[in-house]
């Protein structure tokens, strides 16, 4: 390693940029009113408008939702890596301690009030995960949260107990409302708005600097808690700190967009299989690689249908349960 | 300076139990020290307040002439190593990473080596013999190189001492006796002091150059191998009947129990 780690690092994240890049401009190009590669291009590196119809698909509609896409993709991959280095269980994933559920009630409760999608529903939504993200800290308050399992515990808990009046509400539902409420449950990328996605980006750059900055800790976390401490690391404040920042960067991107599925659970593996265990390298490629999946998972979502649409949470699971049962099943070398 | 450990007046109480009354002894620079006692005795405690992982109640414990109080957690990660138990690894970091990650006291928070690290673990590589290893992934190795890969790591955080607590518990015979001829090599080449916590008697009488012998979180005796492995002090240690002579290899105890001979506990 040393300058050899360095050179990894940027040969890994040039070769994930330019996937993502990639993927970005073929979700920006390909839509269900066709394909117009050469517009696209013309739109991005030019002022040059073209057609003012095909000029607002892809500015207005086209673009938001890609980069909601690779946000959501970024963010759930990392969330995941972050809470499998924490809880050091290779299962754990985003909604493992329960956000997700958190967010969910708050949300369908959102949806019954018929608030409106955008600020209304996502408030709520944000709102019902930080409650749990609470709840959480103050039942394993103290030495509890050091000891994995009572966090991991509670986090399942959490989540059950969550299910449970999820499924209560639905049960009430009857009207319409249950259908976006199923919607929301199943993740949904097509509300993206420029301004909104702007803010999201906005918001989410500095916990992925901060948790990049924590990347060798995170190694060091996996030796175990004992030994990280002797290796000069405040157990602690680096458990507090990585938990709060991936709870609120998950929250932020499920408030915005439901329940995107299995994200979080097979990129992290993928590229812990690929590339090692180096936090250091894993922290880039799950927010460059888990953009891309999300991006081109969210253009199946649209394409694949001759109407409609499928909501992408439900390609995410389709092409993720596989994937994921083939590498459980795969012998380790 | 010749003290790399003291501890005055150490007390530790888990809520209202009790762990260590009223300690207080020194360890040698340079030392082979291993602290044996029955279950529950208090070892593993001690060994996690002398790491820092746990700050005593009161009682002051001095590490290299300072109390470790004044010590950061990185001041005193580039004084004292420690080496845990059993760590399963279910990630499958490198040999090499491992070993690497011994610098991280050393290095900035992102952890970038140099080459004068890199140095550094290939050297410990070498000494532990585990460089034909080296970019094998942890959890394709057996139970006696992981504890090797994880004794190359406190080698490659360059300490003076280094803590470990029971590191040849479940291994065969063969890697115990390696495991205990390399820290003693470690102690005796580079002049590290080594502290360890120890379940095997014998070993310990082989290895130790001064044991201590813990009951019920106070010291029973401390001293060279034959003035603390007699029959007397260890079976008011350990309450069961022992057979202690001479080992056929020479000049230590031999410790030997006794089968179908509890000793009741008086009280």
């Amino acid at each position: 390693m040393g300058s050899g780690f360095l050179k990894r690092l940027m040969l890994v994240s040039a070769l994930l940029s330019v996937l993502l890049a990639g993927a970005m401009y073929l979700g920006i190009s390909v839509g269900s009113t066709g394909s117009n590669f050469g517009d696209s291009m013309r739109l991005l590196l030019t002022d040059k408008s073209v057609d003012s119809v095909q000029e607002a698909i892809i500015r207005q509609i086209r673009l938001p939702r890609v980069m909601l896409a690779a946000l959501v993709g970024a963010v759930l991959s990392l969330g995941g890596l972050v809470f499998q280095a924490l809880l050091r269980n290779p299962l754990a994933e985003p909604y493992i301690l329960g956000i997700s559920g958190g967010a969910a009630i708050g949300a369908i409760i959102g949806i019954i009030l018929g608030l409106s999608y955008f600020p209304g529903v996502s408030i709520m939504a944000f709102t019902g995960s930080l409650a749990t993200l609470l709840l959480l800290l103050a039942m394993s308050s103290g030495q509890a949260l050091l000891k994995k399992d009572s966090l991991l515990l509670s986090g399942v808990m959490v989540n059950a107990f969550c299910s449970a009046v999820i499924m209560f509400l639905i049960s009430m539902t009857r009207d319409d409302r249950l259908h976006n409420i199923m919607f929301w449950l199943m993740g949904d990328l097509s509300t993206a708005n420029i301004e909104q996605v702007g803010f999201l980006a906005v918001a989410l750059m500095p916990c992925f600097i901060l948790i990049f900055w924590l990347s060798n800790i995170m190694n060091l976390l996996l030796m175990g808690r004992d030994m990280a401490q002797t290796m000069g690391v405040n157990v602690k404040i680096v458990t507090i700190t990585l938990l709060v920042v991936t709870s609120f960067m998950v929250s932020a991107t499920v408030s915005y967009c439901g329940l995107i599925g299995f994200v979080g659970l097979v990129i992290p593996h993928l590229f812990r299989i690929i590339l090692g265990s180096d936090h250091r390298i894993l922290v880039p490629a799950c927010v460059l690689g888990g953009g891309a999946y999300m991006v081109v998972c969210d253009l199946l979502a649209k394409i694949l249908p001759s109407q409609g649409e499928i909501p992408a949470g439900v390609i995410t699971a389709l092409i993720g349960a596989p994937i994921f049962i083939f590498l459980l099943k795969r012998p380790r070398q | 300076m010749n003290q790399a450990i003291s501890i005055n007046n150490l007390n530790y109480s888990y809520g209202n139990i009790s762990i260590l009354k009223n300690l207080s002894f020194h360890i040698q620079r340079g030392d082979f020290f291993i602290i044996i006692g029955p279950n529950g005795s208090g070892k593993t405690t001690l060994l996690r307040l002398l790491a820092g992982i746990i700050s005593p109640r009161d009682g002051r414990i001095d590490v290299l002439g300072d109390s470790i109080e004044d010590y950061t957690r990185k001041t005193l990660a580039r004084k004292i190593a420690y080496v845990s138990q059993t760590v399963p690894v279910d990630f499958p970091f490198t040999v090499s990473e491992v070993v690497l990650m011994g610098r991280s006291p050393h290095l900035g928070m992102l952890g970038l080596e140099k080459e004068k690290d890199l140095a550094t673990a290939k050297q410990a590589m070498e000494f532990t013999e585990l460089d034909l290893l080296a970019d094998r992934r942890m959890n394709q190795l057996s139970g006696g190189e992981c504890q090797r890969v994880f004794i190359a790591r406190a080698i490659c955080q360059e300490t003076d001492i280094i803590l470990l607590d029971e590191p040849t518990a479940s291994l065969d015979l063969a890697h115990q006796t390696r495991i205990m001829d390399l820290m003693e090599k470690l102690q005796k080449e580079r002049d590290i002091t080594v502290v360890m916590v120890s379940h095997d008697v014998n070993l310990a009488a082989m290895y130790g150059k001064t044991l201590l012998l813990l009951k019920e979180g106070q010291i029973v005796s401390r001293g060279k191998p034959d003035e603390v492995l007699t029959f007397q002090t260890l079976e008011a240690a350990y309450g069961c009947t022992l057979l202690v002579d001479e080992s056929p290899l020479g000049r230590f105890p031999r410790v030997t129990p006794v089968p179908g001979r509890l000793m009741k506990i008086k009280d």
